[in-house]
């Protein structure tokens, strides 16, 4: 083998190991919504740890339950999931206790401590990070915004063929209870059979039921003018281009949604993912998810205002909080026998 | 080389395919059998066997009219696909001069090449309010005020229509360019018009790559998931559409198990039926 050779064979093997190593020491697995997905919002953790943060976005708590059914233990590390379903995953035994005094809670929202959800016999186990409403999402060009201030104008018949329903059945059966006059805790089977006429009638009126891109997309083109179990999540990345999308919480109430951040309790690497917990409800990861690229919310730590524009506070509707969430109410929390009524009743209504 | 010996070589060659066969498709399938007969009790999956969720499908209208929602998309896609293919094909195979035609195909596949979510979209886009069906339709003074095109039936069949016409144009060209234009000649020969001809043996000859087409379509149409949710507004589910939602928000791994084998079902009786009537063995 000639001199030449055995170098060029020696810079291969080298380039080759170099190549094959880890671009990280660490990596870390995180089961999310698409919110996380934004580069922003994890690359400011990976740089400041040196570490990978590998990222899979799910839909739906069953959908990511089925997940981590499917999965090793030790596969995923972080869950983020609906505040009202971390009961669920607690009594399935995925999470792991979380140090409370390593939480920022202490500067959260009041309402968005929701220890009764986040914590199990004194031992929490989640952190909300986010939250929102599901209420009524509007084009003000071409609604009157008082209107929108009462649920029954959207079965006045004036509005036709102008509303989508966002396709997901707790928010927008839980808006329907409101205006019933139920409250969400008090949902049960004999409520919900309260709810299939004003569905069956909302469905009427409505255009189309479409999920997030897809009601967006129709309240961006003007196809509807209503999207009803919208909110800051929905006009918000869409308040750029058009000023005019706008959202209010109508007499009857709002459903407030919000989402928990845990740590899974077979994470292989659970240091780190207390550490990327930390981050996120931190004022500046809290600044950062609120503002995400997929979907805008508000930060479930209040210190994160420091780090917002006034805009961005503004988009938000950072100073109507309070009274926002004072009329809000949780979603619904059905037993499996109840979820599976509330499908059913949802699928009836789609095929109508 | 002996008999055995030619036996044994034999196996050898099909034993990769055979395996493959069997871990990919029999083995998933069989699976996919045994949980439908399983059933969803709360958050638990009870092992079965039983009929439960495949009565609970035939006997609650709003799952079977998911079915039926899928085949009559279904047959209107594959009569339309073909309507409109079949001139295009034979306007490419007889038209076209030779030299062009690898380019006339290359244009009219060329929509293949962006992805078919987005194109699912840009459907969105093009037959909405402000759209450009709506904005021509309203300029050349046919409609006063926009019509509701997406988010309905209509907006599903043209995504569907678009995707299709491309495939049954390649299947039904392969077929046209391989056909001698003596048989033309000598219907004519005998004295048939043009239609007759076509009626009579263009057609004919010719079938066996319609019927492909159409299978294909009927099959790819029937299990798609894509296109009704995003073009079709949540207006009506299709049997995919329903077999997802028992999968991403009840978890009813079962029940999404029943629905998929009565999809099947439906496309295996399809595929008995193209063979026993129109000898598609002869493709």
């Amino acid at each position: 083998m000639t001199p030449f050779s055995r170098a060029l064979m020696a810079s291969t093997a080298l380039a080759t190991l170099a190549l094959a190593a880890p671009a990280w020491a660490q990596s870390l697995n995180a089961l999310v919504w698409c919110d996380h997905a934004d580069p922003e919002l994890v690359r400011p953790f990976e740089e400041a740890h040196g570490v990978r943060v590998n990222l899979r976005e799910y839909e739906g708590t069953a959908a990511g339950l089925a997940i981590l059914d499917q999965s090793r233990p030790g596969d995923w590390d972080v869950l983020v999931i609906d505040a009202v379903d971390v009961g669920r995953a607690v009594d399935l035994g995925l999470l792991a206790p979380l140090p409370a005094d390593a939480l920022p809670t202490g500067d959260f929202f009041p309402e968005l401590v929701m220890e009764d959800l986040n914590t199990r016999d004194g031992q929490v186990f989640a952190v909300t990070e986010k939250f929102g409403y599901n209420t009524l999402s509007f084009n003000r060009a071409a609604v009157d915004a008082d209107a929108m201030g009462d649920m029954n104008s959207l079965f006045s018949g004036d509005f036709t063929g102008r509303i989508a329903i966002y396709d997901y059945y707790l928010p927008v059966l839980g808006m329907l209870a409101l205006n019933e006059g139920i409250a969400t805790a008090d949902l049960d089977a004999a409520a919900l059979e309260r709810l299939r006429a004003p569905l069956m009638a909302l469905r009427a009126e409505s255009r189309l039921v479409g999920e997030v891109v897809a009601s967006q997309t129709a309240l961006a083109t003007g196809e509807v003018d209503i999207v009803v179990g919208g909110g800051e999540w929905l006009t918000a990345v869409l308040a750029e281009e058009n000023p005019d999308l706008d959202w209010t919480i109508p007499e009857q109430g709002a459903l407030l949604w919000a989402q928990s951040i845990a740590v899974l309790a077979d994470s292989a690497n659970p240091d780190l993912a207390l550490e990327f917990v930390r981050y996120i409800v931190s004022p500046e990861g809290q600044a950062r998810l609120a503002t995400s690229s997929c979907y805008w919310g508000m930060p479930a730590n209040a210190a994160a205002a420091a780090h917002l524009s006034d805009e961005e506070r503004a988009i938000l509707r950072w100073d109507q909080q309070p009274e926002f969430l004072a009329r809000a109410q949780r979603y619904p929390v059905p037993d499996a026998d109840l979820d599976a009524a509330m499908q059913d009743l949802w699928i009836d209504m789609l095929q109508q | 080389m002996s008999p055995k010996a030619g036996t044994r070589q034999g196996w050898g060659f099909v034993a990769p395919a055979l395996l493959w066969t069997a871990a990919f498709f029999v083995a998933p399938f069989a699976l996919m059998v045994w949980l439908s007969l399983s059933r969803l009790e709360g958050r638990t999956v009870v092992p079965g066997p039983g009929l439960d969720n495949y009565i609970r499908f035939f006997t609650e209208p709003s799952l079977l009219r998911g079915l039926v929602v899928s085949l009559e998309i279904t047959a209107v896609v594959t009569v339309v696909s073909v309507a409109l293919a079949y001139p295009l094909a034979a306007i490419i195979a007889f038209r076209v001069p030779r030299r062009w035609q690898r380019v006339v195909l290359v244009l009219a596949i060329l929509p293949f090449w962006t992805s078919y979510v987005v194109r699912s979209y840009a459907w969105l886009l093009v037959l909405g309010q402000g759209g450009a069906v709506n904005a021509a339709l309203m300029g050349l003074g046919i409609t006063e005020a926009p019509l509701q095109l997406s988010a309905t039936r209509f907006a599903t069949v043209t995504g569907f229509v678009h995707f299709f016409v491309m495939l049954l144009t390649l299947t039904i060209y392969a077929n046209l360019v391989q056909l001698s234009p003596n048989y033309a000649r000598a219907a004519a020969d005998l004295g048939a018009g043009r239609v007759a001809t076509f009626v009579h043996v263009i057609l004919p000859l010719t079938l066996p790559g319609v019927v492909t087409g159409a299978f294909l379509t009927f099959v790819l149409c029937m299990g798609d998931y894509i296109t009704p949710q995003i073009l079709g507004g949540n207006r009506e589910l299709t049997l995919p559409q329903l077999i997802m939602m028992q999968l991403g928000r009840r978890g009813d791994f079962p029940m999404a198990s029943a629905m998929a084998v009565i999809l099947m079902a439906v496309v295996s009786l399809a595929y008995l039926a193209c063979a026993r009537w129109l000898r598609v063995e002869r493709i």
